[in-house]
């Protein structure tokens, strides 16, 4: 007889990495309890590891893992039931789940992926903290440990742990529902959604501080969470944020240098960008635009796919980028946005133009305390050749970040423009 | 617990409702009957949906006491519990599905336009 052992085994991890979420999704709705749910769903791939090498792999794992999933915490409970009568009540009622309920286990595509989605909305309900949202997002939905969670947003586990519990708790005690939100509550819960996957690729972008090697990839969970939203909800700005993140994440390669220095799109070598990722990122952007009900993420997008399009920094289309920016401020009219656009406006009209207006912005103490306003306004008097005020505004905009590779790029723009000073001729820079 | 194990129940939820008191007062005499009658048809509403369980206006904090025991003393301040710029001004006690269903409730509370609404689930002992 031959051993399967091992290769069941490998079949198990497999199964477990692709139905892991579905079974926890379904199971915590059969259950009513996020904690109950992952117990039954550990339980379940058990009980797969015990028989299944034996028996041989069922037909249709996941029905079997939601069903043994679930009869083991019915089981939990009845042994639970001796001590209190509570328990017994629910496993009554568990055992006697109406019959929209078996369907459910046993085959019903549809409302597996009702699963996901409800689990989602759940996670990233507007009543939790945004930081709860983030942390039982990534845990539940992506399945990754708390452990990882905390490293990747550099927090202590047992804070994160914490975070995660009191969610779970609100959730229970103020009876937040597993359902996907109605017709008209849906624009605002699907803000939240989106907001949270954003964060959390933000996140895995652009590290807040500290350098990025033993973290997890944050921006590739978000852009995972961004393929199953579209795919179980194709909303268009759903769609733009998938193209954003996609179009953003291209470039990932050309970001650094070698030596994990930071690397300025316009200065990047885009033979490094994924070209594939860039069709891709493309693609969904004009599928959004099409459905004329986009908003800043589509927006946000559309402005990286024409950075992304372009064979060259200098062949940037950058009249087209500050219209869009133009449409952007109407939407979503913040001072970043604002920024940006100033930034854009410079390299359509001169330095001297994006000044006046970066100027302006500062002028109003908005983003004061932001360093990319510093550093954007100390690149143009930079490239105006006003070395004193370039200087100053590099300085401020270290004082304000903690983020490695950031850090260091600045301090090198400090050094060659105190290089010039001592060496007056070759003030203006020939870029 | 959400999902089977509750699904018949519904939970009551207090929503509290906090705005700025001074502006009722400084309020023209038409717009503050204007939402004087948007209450009233609110509170006509929760009634017929099966959501109210009750609800009153309070007096503004000017007239508030705050009662404390201390070594079996009893010792009384005025004014309200704590000075903000939104006060609690009245309070519904409704009974809802479920959070989401509370909080569209809330959000038709007059006051959520001009002030805040606090939803909070009521605490059952039994």
């Amino acid at each position: 007889m031959i051993d399967r052992t091992g290769e069941t085994r490998a079949d198990i991890d497999a199964i477990y990495r692709v139905e892991s979420r579905r079974v926890l999704a379904t199971l915590i709705r059969l259950l009513g309890d996020f904690d109950a749910a992952e117990e039954a769903l550990h339980d379940a791939f058990m009980a797969a590891l015990d028989r299944w090498p034996a028996e041989g792999i069922p037909d249709n794992p996941r029905a079997w893992l939601v069903s043994t999933g679930r009869f083991k915490a019915i089981d939990r409970l009845r042994r639970r039931a001796r001590f209190d009568a509570w328990s017994d009540a629910i496993a009554d009622r568990l055992e006697a789940a109406p019959a929209s309920t078996a369907d459910a286990e046993t085959g019903g595509e549809d409302a597996v992926e009702d699963d996901r989605l409800r689990l989602i909305f759940t996670c990233c309900h507007p009543a939790l903290t945004p930081d709860a949202r983030i942390a039982l997002t990534l845990r539940e939905v992506c399945g990754l440990e708390t452990e990882q969670i905390a490293r990747a947003f550099l927090v202590p586990a047992p804070t994160l742990a914490q975070r995660i519990v009191r969610a779970k708790g609100k959730i229970r005690d103020a009876k937040i529902p597993y359902q996907v939100p109605s017709r008209d509550e849906l624009p605002d819960r699907l803000d939240a959604v989106l907001h949270v996957i954003y964060l959390v690729f933000n996140e895995g972008y652009s590290a807040t501080s500290g350098d990025s090697v033993v973290r997890v990839d944050l921006a590739g969970e978000a852009i995972r969470l961004g393929r199953l939203l579209v795919e179980l909800l194709p909303e268009p700005e759903a769609i733009g944020l998938l193209a954003l993140m996609l179009l953003h994440d291209a470039r990932r390669a050309a970001r650094t240098s070698a030596s994990g220095e930071l690397v300025l799109l316009d200065e990047q070598d885009r033979s490094l960008w994924n070209v594939e990722q860039i069709h891709e990122g493309a693609a969904l952007v004009e599928r959004a635009l099409h459905s004329r009900r986009f908003g800043p993420y589509t927006l946000q997008a559309a402005i990286a796919a024409v950075h992304a399009e372009a064979p060259t920094a200098a062949a940037t289309n950058w009249r087209h980028i500050v219209a869009l920016y133009d449409v952007l401020m109407r939407v979503e009219p913040t001072p970043v946005v604002e920024l940006n656009r100033a930034a854009a406006v410079a390299m359509r009209d001169g330095p001297e133009a994006g000044l006046l207006l970066i100027d302006a912005i500062l002028a109003r103490g908005d983003l004061a305390d932001y360093h990319l306003a510093h550093s954007a306004r100390a690149d143009l008097c930079r490239r105006l050749g006003r070395t004193a005020d370039a200087l100053a505004s590099y300085e401020r905009a270290l004082a304000l970040t903690a983020q490695g590779p950031e850090r260091r790029f600045l301090e090198r723009r400090i050094a060659t423009l105190q290089d010039q000073k001592l060496s007056p001729r070759s003030k203006k820079e020939g870029t | 617990m959400f999902g089977v194990t509750e699904r018949e129940d519904t939970v009551k939820y207090l929503c509290l409702i906090y705005d700025d008191e001074s502006k009722w007062g400084t309020m023209p005499q038409a717009e503050a009957e204007a939402m004087m009658g948007e209450y009233f048809a609110f509170t006509e509403g929760i009634k017929k949906s099966g959501h109210y369980l009750g609800g009153e206006a309070l007096k503004p904090t000017q007239t508030a006491s705050t009662v404390r025991v201390r070594s079996g003393k009893i010792s009384t301040t005025d004014g309200p519990f704590a000075e903000t710029k939104e006060q609690l001004g009245g309070y519904y006690l409704i009974d809802a599905k479920d959070l989401n269903d509370a909080i569209q409730v809330a959000a038709k509370i007059p006051s959520a336009r001009i002030g805040s609404v606090e939803v909070r689930p009521i605490q059952s002992f039994d």
